[in-house]
């Protein structure tokens, strides 16, 4: 049985997440055992007619990135979205909670027409996504354990509980408590509670759990001292896309 | 001699972000010789504004997953100057250490990920795998290495967690930094002689080309610049870091969806050669001894070399590194929070060098600590008038040569600068509504 191929790809993204695949330093030799890389176009000049399994990261905003995108998807078998920006829209989507010309006539000015824009979209919003790692960076360790799934045929197991339940796991100081702001109770878990183990805040890089409690999470958090306001402002950093309340 | 060339790569390999080179001669003239920046808008001075000082630095490390460090710590330093908050002595060194990591880091991956296949005439790494094992294996150590400093003391190596405005939310162990350090000086010093003595049998394929041009850099006169000090130029001398805006000159080009730059001349570089130029003396010992043995001296205006220049930053980073930990062990780790009272709300400036070159942040605050103006001047965006002046010198040079060779010294050249395009095109136009 020949290995699987596969390939990466990038749109509009800061390539964190494929950098993040190069600092597999110590699994990169066994991972090159278990699959072939054949497109790839940030670390290799290759390039495929198909693939087995595509890792794309990044958002779409662009009507080049439409046509791409859908070209990708037509020569993969599986296709991977890697990184909140792929998944749902991440940090990029903020460019669309404002009017589209307004953005452009504050970066570009009377200029603004030279370079095309479209509103930011996730991969799914486009074309069919078959497995999603999310984080910004995705976390590593999710990462491997997908392409060790797929590899091997199995189903991946992907948590939809929220980053408390991994804070508590690592017998965390509850960052809230230390008059820190807080996305974990409605975040999704996976990145092993990162954050709050450094000492810091969750900021829901890794976007909502699927049934989140949006408004008891502006209650609580209004009980911590954060306004509604400033606690959606916080909200929507990485999240604007699944934020539902104004 | 009447030769018609068109060249057209699209979306060049082994770099950060997405450029196109475009090459155009007709009947002996060159009409066009540039680097197309298509990569798409990002809009990050977008998101900054109406933030709170929190949340700038986790903000504009997303601008590029390469730089995320350099962004963080040039961001704080902006907001820091802006809201007058004091930083400790232990947190100025942690963050140079932090730099010198992520330096390395950057400068390893660039020179035997991104460009040594072209010096092996191979198309990737990959291929190495087989031909070249202990190679590619020291080269994997030496990057983990390198991402263990940034995972240690800012808690993860691409968009840092602990790195705050006024210092750090948590601290490294002395356990912890002893190890590094022995780390450093044993498998980081033995990997690196090893690449060091494959790359200089392979320093012959490297391009000889030469153009002078202006090398701005950050300086110090006590330490090879990284963390802080003035705007150094090759052509004019020091600038206070304030002047930074009539220094940079940003200008939109229609070819490319990044601005251009340009001061004394009609370009200038940034980056590790700029920085080896202005700074040659202040280099430790065995970072200028190893520039002898690749028989680079300083000035050097061979693009081709910023590849080379970034290695022996390389000895540097691991040199300065070891030095900072020994001074950090030696006073002990002080257990203190940051300092995030701010004393006064206005505009501040952080210049930083990251591995591409001299980046800017400039933030104005007001009374409730949000973000009313933001800019940032991205070391890649300096670069790109240079790399077209280079191009159009280059090509009439070597235009008796075929065409796939031609394509590949300009590939080659491009991949030299290490640009990073999906930074220079997060921020363009600085206009800001009152």
């Amino acid at each position: 049985m020949s290995k699987p191929r596969i390939a990466i790809f990038d749109f509009t993204s800061c390539e964190g997440c494929e950098l993040n695949k190069l600092n597999f330093e110590n699994e990169l030799l066994d991972i090159l055992e278990l699959v072939d890389i054949v497109e790839w176009r940030e670390a290799m000049d290759d390039k495929a007619e198909e693939y087995d399994i595509a890792f794309v990261e990044g958002s779409i905003s662009t009507p080049s990135c439409v046509e791409r995108i859908h070209k990708i998807r037509r020569k993969a078998k599986i296709l991977v979205a890697l990184g909140s920006c792929a998944v749902f829209g991440g940090i990029n989507h903020l460019k669309n909670m404002r009017p589209t010309d307004a953005v452009r006539e504050d970066v570009y000015g009377d200029q603004k027409y030279l370079f095309p824009t479209i509103p930011v979209m996730p991969l799914k919003a486009v074309v069919k996504v078959d497995y999603e790692v999310r984080g910004c960076p995705m976390s590593s360790q999710e990462f491997l354990h997908l392409l060790k799934s797929l590899v091997l045929g199995r189903k991946p197991e992907i948590p939809d509980y929220a980053v408390c339940v991994e804070c508590k796991l690592a017998e965390n100081e509850c960052v809230l408590d230390k008059g820190m702001f807080c996305l974990g109770p409605i975040t999704r878990a996976g990145c092993g509670a990162i954050c709050p183990s450094n000492s810091f805040y969750c900021t829901g890089c890794r976007g909502l759990i699927s049934n989140p409690n949006q408004e008891g999470a502006l209650d609580m958090l209004k009980e911590y001292g954060f306004s509604k306001n400033e606690a959606l402002k916080r909200m929507e950093l990485f999240c604007s896309s699944e934020v539902l309340i104004k | 001699m009447n030769k018609d060339l068109n060249i057209k790569v699209n979306h060049l390999t082994r770099v950060e972000g997405h450029g196109d080179i475009v090459v155009d001669m007709k009947q002996g003239i060159l009409k066009k010789a540039q680097l197309e920046i298509v990569e798409a808008p990002r809009f990050f001075e977008a998101f900054l504004k109406d933030r709170n000082f929190h949340e700038a630095a986790l903000i504009t490390s997303r601008i590029c997953g390469i730089c995320s460090l350099g962004h963080q710590i040039t961001s704080l330093k902006a907001t820091e100057d802006a809201l007058g908050l004091e930083v400790s002595e232990q947190t100025v060194l942690l963050r140079k250490l932090l730099i010198d990591g992520a330096t390395f880091q950057s400068n390893i991956l660039h020179a035997l990920f991104l460009v040594t296949p072209d010096l092996l005439n191979v198309s990737s790494v990959f291929p190495l795998v087989k031909s070249h094992k202990d190679v590619v294996l020291a080269a994997l150590r030496l990057k983990a290495l390198a991402n263990e400093i940034g995972d240690l003391i800012s808690g993860r190596a691409i968009h840092p967690i602990r790195c705050i405005p006024g210092g750090f939310s948590k601290l490294p162990e002395v356990a912890e930094l002893e190890l590094l350090k022995h780390k450093l000086n044993t498998q980081g010093r033995d990997d690196l002689k090893f690449i060091v003595d494959v790359l200089s049998t392979l320093l012959g394929n490297m391009p000889d080309f030469t153009r002078e041009t202006e090398y701005i850099s950050l300086y110090q006169p006590s330490e090879y610049g990284l963390y802080d000090g003035t705007i150094k130029s090759s052509d004019a001398g020091e600038y206070p870091v304030s002047d930074y805006l009539s220094v940079t000159n940003e200008y939109i080009v229609s070819h490319s969806t990044a601005k251009h730059a340009k001061n004394k001349r009609s370009s200038y570089m940034v980056g590790a050669l700029a920085r080896f130029n202005n700074s040659y003396d202040l280099l430790s010992p065995g970072a200028k001894a190893l520039a002898e043995k690749f028989s680079l001296s300083a000035p050097n205006y061979n693009p081709y070399m910023n590849t080379i220049a970034q290695v022996v930053e390389v000895v540097h980073c691991i040199d300065e590194a070891v030095d900072i930990i020994d001074t950090l062990l030696d006073r002990g780790i002080k257990d203190e929070e940051a300092n995030q009272a701010p004393t006064r709300y206005g505009t501040g400036i952080g210049a930083t060098e990251v591995p591409r070159g001299i980046l800017f942040h400039e933030y104005t605050y007001n009374r409730k600590g949000i973000i009313e103006k933001a800019n940032c001047i991205i070391p890649t965006g300096q670069n790109l008038a240079n790399i077209d002046d280079d191009m159009k010198k280059l090509v009439p040079e070597i235009i008796k040569e075929s065409k796939e060779e031609i394509t590949h010294k300009l590939e080659m050249l491009v991949r030299a600068y290490d640009p990073c395009i999906s930074c220079s095109v997060h921020m363009l136009n600085v206009k800001f509504e009152n």
